[in-house]
């Protein structure tokens, strides 16, 4: 059974819809890629696996639970953690507490004993340091743990975000065009890091992306969206060279 | 330049990061200790005040500076935990009882007030807040039975097993007990889970639920927790009046916790003491002023809230992060001279903001 799935999701914004019967399955430990034009789709299917937004049909399953009524909050702890298109960070923070939050779905302490700050508050905090600290390891963060998010530069900001994902030990990640806004460089680094994610780290990656190079070196499926609709799916190579897709970039 | 050679991360946990941040905590609580003995009364009472609206500074901080959900209404809570704390001390509660049931109570009206905030964001709740703050004005005033109406209400001294506690140099000493235990609670809470996730619901909403935090939940906690904190304030501003009315309690006293927390600096529990100190110094420094001005000028009424509002302004414009942003500024000057950079502490500027989901 596959780990995650959609089937036939839908979802209409008065009479646009956004999102029309899409259905596709993620195998455990692949590397999954949406890809379309502007407005195809892609971050809003993004919206409804996370839960920002109700689906008006289809239902979605993740780990053989339905989540399609499952609150937004909760969707971290079942393991779906997700970065967003434009970077949402909380700016005013340094990058270790941006990090530490994405552990949040594992704080179990009570806000009174937060207060106090008991021992075991401490404990568990420690805990979800050495957490945090792996995670600064496998991206090369030290040099950032004190900064505010506010002083760094575009492309460190991506990587706190991707960072702030692991946090939470996700089973699937979910990274809305890990790529965009990046130099080439960055990107050279931000496609090592998804396939070590993948291969080291074992997570499934759900990701939408533009660059169709980064999307070859590290993608086992495609899927193409067009008008919330699905036009092609497959591998990389397939997918791109499929006349419809082609139509949807360049017309015709 | 002062470089702490990091071993373990308790070292970012505890409460003072280094021998020397202890040696001036220690030493300023020894001269908060050892000032009455050099102050005299008035000085005394103006430090009590400075206390008490800290307090509730703190309080308001919790709420505005850390989660980012505007209050117009926090004298409200304050007029809950004053009039709460006098009419427990008139049925005959001890003390330290009466204080804690101010703070719960107080905390308790945060809850409902906190309900229709988790629909309303910005500006309408303000309004809403802002509305709630009349309505509680309007009741001090209109339910005579318990409150007394506009006649008011006189205040029982402190009385601690047996031993009334009416001198100046008394409050001054219980309110700084409450404001360090307060201090602590609340910088315990910004260490921990549920401080982070007040900041992140500051920063980015959609962001926070999407890493787990329920938005419902953590703001509720964030308004019963600073209404009870305010309320304390209240309960600590009724002993020290020693009589309260409602025309106490108006929108004015909200604007100047607001005044405090944004002059003070925003998102610092420094920022909420230093802008307690501000907050009644300003009045003082104003009346100063006012008699070198015209006295056309000088008696027209609303120069005082007029020069509160400019000093908002003059913050905002120049100064955001308020006085603790000045205060860290100087002080890294200082500990980096002659590197000091002007530009350190300048934001960098984000272009890709659009398409933000609210």
């Amino acid at each position: 059974m596959s780990l995650f799935a959609v089937e036939q999701l839908g979802i209409s914004f008065g009479g646009l819809r956004a999102v029309d019967q899409i259905s596709f399955e993620v195998e455990a430990g692949e590397v999954f890629t949406i890809i379309g034009p502007n407005g195809a789709g892609k971050t809003t299917t993004f919206n409804l696996v996370s839960r920002i937004y109700d689906p008006t049909d289809g239902r979605i399953t993740f780990d053989g639970e339905d989540i399609t009524r499952v609150p937004p909050h909760r969707i971290a702890g079942m393991g779906i953690a997700r970065t967003f298109q434009n970077i949402e960070l909380f700016d005013n923070a340094t990058v270790l507490a941006n990090l530490l939050l994405g552990r949040h779905a594992h704080a179990s302490t009570g806000v009174v004993s937060n207060m106090l700050f008991l021992p075991h508050v401490r404990r568990a905090e420690i805990a979800h340091r050495e957490k945090v600290e792996e995670v600064i390891d496998f991206l090369d963060l030290q040099a950032y743990r004190e900064t505010l998010v506010s002083g760094l530069p575009y492309g460190v900001r991506k990587v706190v975000e991707l960072g702030r994902a692991l946090a939470s030990e996700p089973k699937l990640l979910l990274l809305d065009e890990p790529s965009s806004g990046l130099n080439t460089e960055e990107t050279d680094d931000m496609a090592f890091w998804i396939g070590d994610i993948q291969k080291d780290l074992g997570i499934t990656v759900l990701m939408i992306e533009h660059d169709m190079n980064l999307v070859g070196r590290v993608s086992d499926r495609v899927l193409a969206l067009n008008y919330g609709r699905a036009i092609a799916m497959g591998t990389p190579d397939e997918v791109q060279s499929h006349p419809e897709v082609v139509k949807a970039y360049l017309g015709g | 330049m002062r470089f702490i050679f990091k071993t373990d991360y308790n070292q970012d946990i505890r409460l003072f990061k280094h021998g020397g941040a202890v040696f001036w905590y220690a030493l300023l609580i020894v001269a908060l200790i050892a000032a009455p003995l050099v102050l005299d009364r008035y000085l005394m009472s103006q430090a009590t005040f400075v206390f008490i609206y800290a307090i509730a500074g703190i309080g308001l901080m919790l709420l505005s500076g850390y989660t980012g959900q505007i209050s117009l209404g926090h004298a409200a809570f304050f007029a809950v935990g004053s009039y709460t704390e006098a009419i427990l001390l008139e049925k005959g509660f001890p003390f330290l009882l009466s204080l804690p049931i101010s703070g719960l109570l107080a905390g308790a009206v945060g809850v409902v007030i906190g309900l229709p905030a988790l629909r309303l964001a910005g500006i309408y709740l303000a309004i809403a807040t802002l509305a709630f703050a009349f309505i509680v004005e309007e009741i001090l005033a209109r339910w005579e039975s318990v409150t007394n109406g506009t006649l008011g209400m006189l205040v029982e001294p402190i009385n601690i097993f047996g031993v009334e506690l009416f001198r100046e140099w008394h409050l001054y000493y219980v309110c700084l007990a409450v404001l360090v235990l307060v201090v602590l609670g609340a910088v315990n809470l910004l260490r921990s889970p549920t401080g982070r996730a007040m900041i992140a619901i500051r920063d980015s909403e959609i962001a926070a639920q999407s890493m787990g935090v329920n938005l419902a939940k953590y703001k509720t906690i964030a308004f019963a927790i600073s209404a009870a904190v305010t309320g304390l304030a209240g309960a600590l501003y009724a002993h020290r009046l020693g009589y309260i009315s409602p025309e106490a309690y108006t929108i004015l006293l909200s604007v100047e916790f607001l005044l405090l927390i944004v002059v003070g600096g925003l998102g610092s529990i420094h920022g909420a003491v230093f802008g307690a100190i501000f907050v009644i110094v300003l009045p003082q420094i104003v009346s100063i002023l006012k008699g070198y001005m015209p006295s056309q000028i000088a008696e027209q009424t609303g120069i005082d809230a007029g020069i509160f509002g400019l000093v908002i302004v003059l913050f905002m414009l120049y100064e955001p992060l308020g006085l603790y942003g000045r205060w860290v500024k100087i002080k890294l000057y200082f500990s980096t001279f002659p590197m000091y950079r002007k530009a350190t502490f300048k934001r960098q500027k984000s272009y890709t903001k659009t398409e933000r989901l609210r």
